[in-house]
């Protein structure tokens, strides 16, 4: 490929008036058609993913950025985290509990806590709270860069900010999906322990020992990484959607709110594909 | 690579002065959807010289500026920096040009995450590894000795005013020492005092660095101040180009009506 393509930012602008616009964004007007917009989302998707790509793989590298997004997007997300992770421990004890003990199957309760959380529940909700936090704040940011010309300042400034705003911030969500997911996973453990040991007394040690009974790595570590899919999915939408705003701050309240409900949902979609590529690899 | 180009009208003597045009636009054309935004603008700036580019709101004259360095690119027509079209010219090369160029934005695009100096510092940290901490913080505080802002150092661009802003804007612009300055509205919205200081920080710093200048203004009393020549634009081309004398004497009906009114 030759490198005289251009990393301009506007040529993932959505379309201006006269233009077809977006159907992805629930921006359609102008009489676009529908299925236009989103074939032309799409493809504007396309040209960011293919200039992303090109930006993360030259040098230089922006370490400082990627280590502040780490900070950013791990470290201040992580008691958000931690906090679903333990009420979702505590309701799936709880309601575990009261179900099993209609079938006999009580003892089961510590196998079922552990599967469910680090088999569905840990990661989906993670890769939704962050989602929420992160996307939103990522594409608000980069939306309010744009809008007051600051990604046109870095690209003035003969910058790539492909390189320097988008790829940390992508790199950085999927480096810390996984971490987050299992800090997740411990909290709505040890909160699901402690709720069962409150009604029905049990030690720790023997709760782990029977939740995770049968089970190894083989098991458990295809659902913690599959989350990096999740924090690249967040990361590029969060990051596409803030990077192509226009419109001042009706503009970026539209950029954060797509990048949450555009992550968010294919997040969703694409772990209903990671569970079967799971399921079929590592059965 | 160098590229033939026709010379705008009033760069003629220019250039037979051994002075060729730094900038050269030649037949532009620009369109956004269905609006024609210019529609085979040309003009050019010599070293040393101040264009003021006038004209209504919607007339194209800032897309002008960013088709100059490169962030849009012309639907057809070239321009030309320092004698090469910047169509089809490497990313690595484009990034050659751009730091030759300093762009002062309508609204200074101050960057909102980083302290004044932190932003005058930003191109020199990328562009000028060379430079140990203390010569880059000493050129900043030179930069922003420069524009009279050298008590701000720590300030966030929130807590500045407009015309504060504008002068930071100004200092990152100069950062790397461009031979070539493009200032969009740099007086827009300020005070007629605040005004005044940027005009006069604009005059002060052609006279020192001796760069090419261009000026997208409404502001008929600012380019008289700082411009050597101006260019009225209309419907996305160029109704006349010439000193402020010439555009006096114009018989062009919207030349008239332009002076008219402003």
């Amino acid at each position: 490929m030759s490198n005289t393509e251009s990393t301009s930012v506007a040529e993932i602008n959505p379309a201006l008036p006269g233009q077809p616009t977006i159907g992805m964004s629930g921006e359609v007007s102008h009489g676009a058609a529908p299925i236009g917009g989103f074939f032309e989302w799409f493809g504007r998707l396309g040209i960011f993913v293919w200039r992303v790509s090109r930006a993360a793989v030259t040098p230089p590298y922006e370490w400082r950025e990627l280590i502040r997004q780490l900070d950013n997007i791990g470290s201040k997300s992580l008691p958000l985290v931690a906090m679903t992770g333990a009420a979702i421990g505590v309701v799936l004890s709880m309601e575990g509990r009261s179900s099993l003990t209609q079938f006999g199957a009580k003892s089961l309760l510590p196998s079922v806590l552990v599967y469910s959380l680090v088999l569905e529940m840990g990661p989906i909700v993670t890769g939704l709270i962050v989602s929420g936090r992160v996307g939103a704040g990522i594409g608000a940011e980069l939306a309010a860069m744009k809008v007051t010309e600051q990604i046109d300042a870095i690209e003035a400034s003969a910058l790539n900010p492909y390189r320097l705003l988008v790829v940390p911030r992508i790199l950085a969500c999927i480096l810390m999906l996984p971490l987050l997911t299992l800090a997740a996973d411990f909290s709505g453990l040890m909160m699901g322990w402690l709720a069962q040991t409150l009604v029905e007394p049990i030690s720790l040690r023997q709760f782990i020992a029977a939740g995770f009974h049968g089970a190894n790595f083989h098991v458990f570590l295809p659902p913690t990484f599959k989350t990096a899919v999740f924090g690249l999915i967040i990361g590029f939408i969060a990051c596409f959607q803030g990077m192509r705003t226009q419109g001042g701050a009706e503009g970026v309240g539209r950029a954060a709110t797509n990048s949450v409900v555009m992550a968010s949902l294919f997040a969703m979609l694409a772990d209903v594909v990671l569970v079967k590529l799971i399921l079929i690899f590592f059965p | 690579m160098a590229t033939t180009y026709d010379i705008p009208m009033k760069q003629e003597d220019a250039q037979a002065a051994g002075n060729p045009p730094v900038v050269a636009v030649v037949e532009a054309y620009k369109r956004f959807g269905t609006h024609q935004v210019l529609s085979g603008i040309s003009l050019g700036v010599c070293r040393g010289e101040t264009l003021a580019v006038l004209g209504r709101s919607g007339t194209g004259k800032s897309i002008l500026l960013r088709l100059i360095i490169g962030l849009e690119k012309p639907d057809s027509g070239s321009v030309c920096i320092h004698g090469q079209d910047l169509a089809g010219l490497a990313i690595d090369q484009l990034g050659e040009i751009r730091k030759k160029m300093g762009f002062l934005f309508q609204h200074a695009a101050l960057y909102d995450s980083l302290t004044v100096a932190e932003n005058v510092a930003f191109p020199l940290e990328h562009h000028r590894k060379e430079m140990s901490r203390s010569e880059r913080n000493n050129r900043v505080k030179q930069l922003l000795a420069e524009v009279g802002m050298e008590g701000n150092l720590q300030k966030m661009p929130s807590d500045l005013s407009g015309g504060m802003q504008k002068r930071v804007g100004l200092a990152r612009a100069l950062a790397l020492e461009p031979d070539i300055l493009l200032l969009d509205e740099p007086t827009a919205g300020l005070d007629p005092i605040s005004s005044g200081e940027i005009d006069e920080l604009v005059l002060k710093l052609k006279q020192e660095h001796h760069m090419a200048s261009i000026v997208v203004t409404h502001d008929l009393h600012s380019a008289k101040t700082i411009a050597d020549r101006l260019a009225l634009l209309n419907e996305g081309k160029v109704v006349i180009e010439g000193t402020f004398q010439e555009l006096h004497r114009s018989d062009i009906a919207f030349a008239k009506q332009f002076l008219e009114q402003s």
